[in-house]
């Protein structure tokens, strides 16, 4: 895997403020196929490496049952789609852009992620 | 035909509501070569939006227009339809266009019905049908806070408005001239009981009593509304939902037959009194009736759709409105709301059953026919869970009794209904309209049946149904139901559990790389998980096996509701301790928990957060306690009484028993979580006969019941075996437990697994008895094997550094509590506080 992995909507605006990036954890810190849990200026971030190592980031709070729980879930597909289960209500969620695979109406907020040369995780909130 | 000279056919659609967009939706669908040329005509500016919804725009601002035609079809919004010329085939608007047709298809609506009384002019008076009504009410009520309105008529549409108009800040009061609430839809018990909801909401409601008329107040508008018993209520707006009146003056003003009491006359295939002209939705008169109701509508338009193809491919229109069920659910304020089939009994000798329940809310009538076996209809209110199944069986056998019927009791109906059955109600799509749709459209899956047919994509009520419709009819075609685990893997949990034996695999990288596609999900991935912890993988946190846990496994501990975990230290055949009594509580008391026996005759501790699981249980093992695995679907508890050592009447030593098993079996992974019990004697204290195993005492040994649960459908144990001493019980239930989770398919429960066993529990018996299948020394092997490999799993983790790195909140911030969990006092100890997520962490809703 590269060492820039960027998740998120593709529409990331190209003049607007700076991203800042926060520095999470080290690349080992997080277990392939499941998700931790990070807390960036009080904002709850899942974040989540999958098996051939790319990384994405999710809102950890579960919509459906108002607990702060998405990184605890399972990660998956479903058709391709790599996803998150909440371990709520098994709520499924799109782990690229945050969108609940069966309610519409419902998507997790998403952020940025990625992969430093030295093996840093780091996340922008905006 | 137009200027080009192709065959193409001109449909004027008047009015572009549900009716008219449902209508050009279909005809556009199925219209393939594109022979019509469609024109619709609207009278607001607005294209369709979904009227049933309303509300929703009002009190969450939701978007409810429909999906925009494609661009081949010709809208024109803004601009009413003034005049009709049959004989030259042309309408008129009010713009002055003259627009063409070779057919025409009105579907104007309705129009709330005002009755004229005095002051029905004044300002501040509305109605409750479009969405500039909406905007209209919206702005005359925001400009009075907290002042007092009326909404006239306590129907359905009556009661959203009034949910509308409080969630606008109005004291809101509901005058319904009839003597309760929702007349057309619920006896007097139902309506009585909703409302006493609606009245517990803070709505007023005024019933029995005929407005008298409108006054108004100093500032000109509307001030009050006096009621026929000399009463009076200060408004200053008032709402009229006071019913219906069909659209017909269009039809009207160039000569079409219309109905006495208004509706445009139409046959059954929506057609009027001239064969160009046809009429849908709330306007049309058919079958001597004018339905208010999106179903019917959407029906109609189907049926007309049909009939417009079949002019154009020459082959004749069958489709034909077949009357239309007008059941209903709904939640009104939160309350549940249902009625359907025939619930004022109208029929002849029909009974009812009423259940009222005052301080729940719930109120039940079934009207059934005089023998009692057939459902007639019926009234469901505060509580309409069983009101899918019920719908579906109107007109059909009961499945139980009444009683049980009414109770809840019900599996849902299967797929055996008769065909004309309404299974969807929203849609009014029948049995035979699904399963023709599966036979002729070769459907194997319910996206498909809801693509096809439509079924299930309204209110969704129906889904479960259409499953069991969708299977029985791939059944009976001899199509086998995949019981494929999910997309990852072909195979049920049993072959792939003969697999992982057989072949001895110890990985799920290796298993699904072999035996499955792509890298897994939430469903194949805790039952991998379970299937290598059955055969003797290790610690289910090590290495791979820690990514396949669902998050009850993955901490050892029970996930609830705010996301904090449930502690259950193992108490084997509930004998404790005072010591080790002292220790639960001093770690209860030092770490704030919520402190609870349970039914299984264990010490729950709720309230631990992940971080600070290891430390809980560092005490508990130190002071010899062992997980009791009541997080995984694993042996929870073995139950008891206290037995011949205690009891008078005790025969054998239940007690003793219950810690054999319990210590025998703990730690045991399983397709679902396994309970058991020990009774002393036949008096039975220990509950042994709602378990997945249960023993109860005679005078020469032991009676072993098996296959038995509490649960959602409770069964009684079977009885497999009398008199057993000590060790030939333990041989069988080995057996028993082995060969369950050999080849039970994932999360099935002893009693199902039992029940789908071919042969029954005598089969069972040959099997574990008599080695019918000659595999008995294999199961006592791996029994064996799970005993002698027995280690606490938490034990294991507390010595272990690199599985406690897991146990953290924050991987950023290892020491910091997790800021979202909150507790608050109830009755000396805590609860869980849900904190609103902030709303910029949900995209939208």
């Amino acid at each position: 895997m590269t060492a820039d992995v960027q998740t998120g909507p593709a529409h990331t605006a190209p003049s607007r403020t700076a991203t800042r990036w926060h520095d999470v954890c080290g690349l080992d810190d997080l277990m392939p196929e499941r998700g931790a849990c990070a807390l960036i200026e009080g904002v709850q971030v899942a974040i989540f490496r999958t098996f051939d190592g790319e990384l994405f980031a999710l809102s950890n709070y579960d919509p459906f049952s108002g607990a702060y729980v998405i990184a605890r879930g399972i990660l998956g597909t479903r058709g391709g789609v790599p996803t998150v289960a909440s371990p709520m209500f098994k709520d499924v969620f799109d782990l690229r852009t945050g969108q609940a695979l069966d309610d519409a109406d419902v998507a997790l907020r998403s952020f940025e992620v990625r992969l430093t040369p030295q093996d840093r995780v780091e996340v922008a909130l905006s | 035909m137009d200027v080009a000279g192709e065959t193409h056919r001109r449909l004027v659609v008047v009015g572009h509501g549900p009716a008219g967009h449902r209508l050009v939706e279909a005809l556009r669908e199925r219209d393939a070569a594109g022979a019509w040329r469609i024109t619709v005509i609207g009278e607001e500016v607005r294209p369709a939006y979904d009227r049933v919804a309303l509300t929703s725009y009002l009190t969450e601002d939701a978007e409810l227009a429909f999906p925009a035609h494609d661009p081949d079809v010709t809208l024109l919004t803004g601009d009413p339809v003034t005049a009709i010329d049959r004989a030259a085939r042309t309408v008129v608007t009010a713009s002055g266009a003259v627009i063409g047709y070779d057919t025409l298809v009105l579907a104007t609506g309705s129009a709330p019905f005002v009755p004229p009384v005095q002051g029905k002019d004044l300002p501040g008076v509305f109605v409750y049908r479009t969405i500039d009504d909406l905007d209209a009410l919206r702005d005359h009520c925001g400009a009075r806070p907290g002042a007092s309105g009326v909404v006239v008529g306590g129907g359905l549409l009556g009661l959203e408005a009034a949910r509308a108009m409080q969630g606008l800040g109005v004291d809101t009061h509901v005058v319904e001239v009839a003597p309760w609430l929702m007349p057309r839809q619920l006896d007097e018990g139902g309506g009585q009981m909703l409302r006493r909801h609606i009245e517990s909401l803070g709505l007023t409601v005024h019933s029995g009593t005929p407005m008298a008329g409108l006054e108004a107040g100093e500032d000109g508008a509307v001030g009050r509304v006096a009621l026929s018993d000399g009463s009076a209520v200060e408004a200053s707006v008032v709402v009229f939902s006071a019913g219906i009146r069909p659209r017909d003056e269009l039809a009207r003003g160039c000569g079409l037959e219309v109905g006495e009491r208004g509706g445009i006359v139409v046959d059954d295939a929506c057609r009027t009194s001239d064969p160009s002209v046809w009429a849908i939705g709330e306007c049309a008169l058919i079958g001597g009736q004018v339905y208010g109701l999106v179903g019917p509508c959407n029906s109609m338009a189907e049926v007309v759709a049909d009939h417009l193809l079949a002019e154009t491919t020459g082959v004749a229109g069958q489709a034909a409105f077949a009357g239309a069920d007008t059941s209903t659910k709904l939640k009104l304020m939160g309350v549940d709301v249902a009625s359907f089939g025939d619930p004022f009994a109208s029929t002849d000798g029909a009974l009812d059953i009423t259940y009222t329940d005052p301080v729940a809310g719930v109120y039940k009538k079934l009207i059934v026919s005089d023998d009692a076996r057939t459902l007639l209809g019926g009234v469901l209110v505060g509580d309409a869970e069983a009101y899918p199944t019920l719908r579906a069986y109107v007109g059909a056998a009961l499945p139980g009794s009444p009683e049980q019927t009414l109770f809840g009791g019900v599996e849902p109906a299967g797929g055996d209904l008769p065909g004309a059955t309404v299974i969807c109600s929203c849609n009014n799509v029948t049995a035979d309209h699904i399963r023709c749709a599966v036979r002729d459209e070769s459907l194997t899956d319910v996206a498909g049946v809801k693509g096809c047919t439509k079924a299930g994509t309204s209110c969704g009520s129906c889904v479960p149904l259409v499953k069991k419709l969708l299977d029985a009819e791939l059944v009976a075609a001899g199509i086998e139901v995949s019981k494929a685990l999910c997309e990852h893997f072909e195979h049920s949990r049993a072959e792939l559990f003969d697999i992982v034996r057989v072949t001895g695999i110890t990985t799920f990288t290796r298993l699904i790389t072999e035996h499955g596609r792509g890298r897994g999900c939430d469903i194949c991935k805790p039952a991998v998980a379970s299937i290598l912890a059955s055969l003797g993988n290790g610690h289910i946190l090590e290495g791979e096996q820690a990514t396949l846990q669902d998050t009850n496994d993955q901490f050892l501990a029970n996930m609830q509701k705010n996301g904090t975990y449930s502690v259950v230290p193992r108490v084997p055949g509930g004998e404790i301790t005072p010591e080790k009594l002292i220790v639960i509580g001093e770690v209860a008391r030092d770490f704030g928990l919520y402190t609870k026996i349970t039914g299984g005759q264990r010490i729950d501790l709720f309230g631990a957060r992940v971080d600070q699981l290891p430390e809980i249980w560092r005490r508990l093992v130190e002071a010899g306690f062992e997980s009791g695995h009541a997080y995984g679907k694993a042996l929870r508890t073995v139950k008891s009484c206290v037995g011949s050592t205690w009891c008078r009447f005790g025969v054998q030593d239940s007690v003793g028993m219950a810690i054999r098993l319990e210590l025998r079996y703990r730690g045991l992974r399983a397709p679902h979580k396994l309970k058991s019990a020990v009774s002393g004697c036949a008096r039975e204290c220990a509950e042994a006969q709602s378990k997945d195993f249960g023993v109860i005492a005679t005078e020469k040994g032991w009676n072993l019941y098996l296959a038995g649960n509490g649960g959602m459908r409770p069964r009684h144990a079977d009885l497999f075996a009398q008199d057993l001493n000590d060790e030939t019980l333990l041989r069988y239930i080995d057996r028993f437990l082995m060969f369950y989770i050999r080849t039970a398919d994932r999360l099935q429960r002893t009693a199902s697994w039992l029940e789908a066993l071919e042969g029954g529990i005598d089969y069972l018996r040959e099997v574990i008895v008599e080695d019918s299948l000659g595999i008995c020394a294999e199961l006592d092997a791996a029994m064996d094997r799970h005993v002698a490999a027995y280690s606490d799993e938490w034990r294991d983790t507390i010595e272990d550094p690199e599985k406690l790195r897991r146990f953290v909140s924050f991987v950023n911030a290892p020491g910091v509590p997790d800021p979202s969990i909150a507790f608050e006092p109830e009755r000396d100890q805590i609860k869980p506080v849900l904190l609103a997520g902030p709303e910029l962490e949900v995209v939208s809703r």
